[in-house]
């Protein structure tokens, strides 16, 4: 089994919403003090993949995009278990959309060549889209499962259970293939002090547009189609009317009778 | 792109009627074709669905595309995509409106990536920029701590729309239009997945899309026993059950109560979040709600921008109290 994960890196989700600032000048967003990290979705996806390799045995390839990405970031998918590092790290990478992305991450894959299963999360925690997944697979030509919360290989064929609405459809994909992974497949491992070490030692691959094939209109900003015309943050005013009391008890009691008088129950 | 013309809304069914979504669909997508002078064209597709053309006109649109076959009975991306994209090439539509369901997040992508084309994925507000007549695709970024605005050059532009952001079509009973048999002749060897099994798991009682009073609970409630006083209220209340994500994935609650961007999106006429922060990406699946109420030990966290009304105190002194409240009051 031969799996590669496709990583993200982004600024931390999980920093208050205080800290979040745009800069209106790049239109570019980030959380004041606190460093990039793995994105979460992309740490299901890791941690799906070494619940594949457990049961099936295997490699598992990280492959992450960028312009001066954080060793010590990218290296913490190496520290829960993954093999080997790719990175298609350049300048012309930079502000792309999923056409320019998931083309180069494409074009990637098709240089590792053997390959069986594809893994994304089922969307990034900054363009909440869910597009690069479902992108690799179709410039790939291969067939996809998405938002899957379980994912069991059997004879040349994934077995995938998709999240939906009301529970989950179980669904059959030929290999090779390609996986969006939903939180529902569990937490992602700590990383080991024996991966720690590892991911200390483990050099990444570093891919240029060049060394994928890609011409620089290709990539990046160049390679877009979908235009950002504006990013702003929302206004909004708390005017939140707080029910007080002596006691928590008391101050229940007042909320209720202000809903009640609110006419909302 | 110039001769790709009109607004299509992809209309999502359910059995014997047309998904919410659908009618939220059909509205924008009739504002944006008065907007361009041109014509809402709705797509229905499935297997023994050819009764649902007429909630679509009623609804708003001039034409009904309906492909009826039975290999589109259960969704999968392989069919769909292939008989939308069949659609697409001969209507040539401008826009094209998909909801963001579970098969619409997969549907909408798939088909954009197949075509050449953009997609917006999880629209809240959508409007066509008077200078350049293109489509002008607002969308939260940053787990709702920011909003983009995109714009594209290629047609269809495609965009998917978040449940209850935009109003419904109201139904107008005498409208008439166009129904359109558009055969797809699909063939199965198009399928490369295989649809096994459909499991339900939803929790029992009123369901939480459909409930006018929710129940939320957070990290904080710390385990299963927190979520029975929860519940308690929830039926005192007549509501249902919610979480955010982090009892979800610890397992005190089933995942079908998760309230947010990767759970349910709700906008109940009440909804009651308790030992819940308010991350950014747990609002944007109640945000929509009429009115929030929170109880929180904390007076700094984020849900209090939300929240109308608010206890600060620890949940568990002040729900037993609210509930007993409610209780008295319901009753007299």
């Amino acid at each position: 089994m031969n799996i590669i994960v496709c990583v993200k890196q982004v600024i931390d989700p999980e920093a208050p919403p205080s800290t979040f600032k745009i800069d209106t000048a790049t239109n570019r967003a980030e959380m004041r003090g606190s460093p990039s990290v793995v994105d979460p979705y992309s740490e299901y996806a890791v941690e799906a993949s070494l619940k594949i390799r457990e049961a099936r045995g295997g490699k598992i390839s990280i492959l992450s995009l960028g312009n001066n990405l954080l060793r010590e970031v990218v290296k913490k998918t190496v520290a829960m278990g993954a093999d080997e590092l790719i990175l298609l790290e350049d300048e012309a990478f930079t502000g792309g959309d999923t056409w320019s992305v998931a083309g180069a991450l494409a074009a990637g894959i098709r240089k590792i060549g053997q390959v069986d299963l594809i893994l994304c999360g089922r969307e990034a925690s900054d363009t909440n889209a869910g597009q690069t997944g479902p992108a690799i697979a179709e410039m790939l030509g291969l067939p996809c499962v998405t938002l899957a919360r379980k994912v069991e290989i059997n004879d040349g064929k994934a077995r995938v259970e998709r999240v939906t609405a009301g529970g989950f459809d179980v669904i059959e994909m030929p290999l090779p293939g390609v996986i969006t992974i939903s939180n529902e497949v569990g937490e992602p491992r700590y990383p080991t002090i024996k991966g720690i070490m590892a991911a200390k030692k483990k050099e990444p691959v570093v891919w240029k547009p060049a060394d994928i094939g890609l011409g620089p209109a290709n990539v990046g900003s160049a390679g877009r189609r979908l235009m950002l015309r504006r990013l702003f943050q929302p206004v909004r005013e708390g005017k939140c009317d707080f029910a007080g009391g002596d006691s928590p008890e008391e101050a229940a009691g007042r909320l209720a009778l202000k809903l009640r008088e609110a006419r909302l129950l | 792109m110039s001769d790709y013309r009109g607004v299509a809304a992809y209309c999502e069914a359910k059995g014997e009627k047309l998904l919410p979504i659908a009618l939220e669909g059909l509205g924008i997508g009739r504002k944006l074709a008065s907007d361009l002078s041109q014509e809402l064209i709705a797509i229905i597709m499935g297997s023994n669905i050819s009764g649902l053309a007429s909630q679509a006109i009623t609804g708003g649109a001039d034409k009904v595309y309906v492909v009826d076959e039975p290999l589109l009975k259960d969704y999968q991306a392989d069919p769909y995509v292939t008989a939308m994209k069949k659609i697409v090439d001969q209507v040539k539509p401008g826009v094209l409106i998909i909801g963001q369901t579970d098969s619409g997040r997969d549907l909408a992508p798939r088909l954009a990536f197949r075509i050449g084309t953009t997609v917006t994925m999880d629209c809240v507000e959508l409007a066509i920029d008077p200078e350049s007549k293109r489509l002008l695709q607002t969308k939260p970024v940053y787990g709702g701590n920011a909003m983009a605005v995109f714009t594209s050059d290629t047609d269809p532009q495609i965009v998917s729309i978040r449940t209850k952001a935009m109003p419904a079509a109201t139904q107008d009973p005498s409208r008439k239009g166009e129904i359109i048999a558009f055969p797809a002749g699909l063939d199965a060897s198009v399928i490369r997945t295989k649809f096994v099994d459909r499991v339900t798991e939803e929790v029992a009682g009123i369901k939480l899309e459909d409930a006018q009073v929710v129940v939320a609970g957070g990290r904080g409630i710390g385990g299963p026993d927190g979520f029975k006083q929860l519940d308690e209220l929830a039926r005192v209340l007549k509501g249902a059950l919610g979480a955010s994500r982090p009892p979800c994935d610890n397992g005190w609650i089933p995942d079908s109560a998760q309230v947010g961007l990767t759970g349910k999106i709700i906008a109940p006429d009440l909804y009651i979040a308790i030992a819940i922060s308010g991350s950014s990406q747990h609002m944007s699946g109640c945000s929509g709600a009429k009115t929030i109420i929170a109880i929180n030990k904390d007076r700094e966290a984020n849900i209090f921008r939300y929240a109308r009304y608010g206890v600060v105190g620890d949940w568990k002194k002040v729900l037993p109290a609210f509930t007993a409240k409610m209780k008295e009051l319901l009753a007299s």
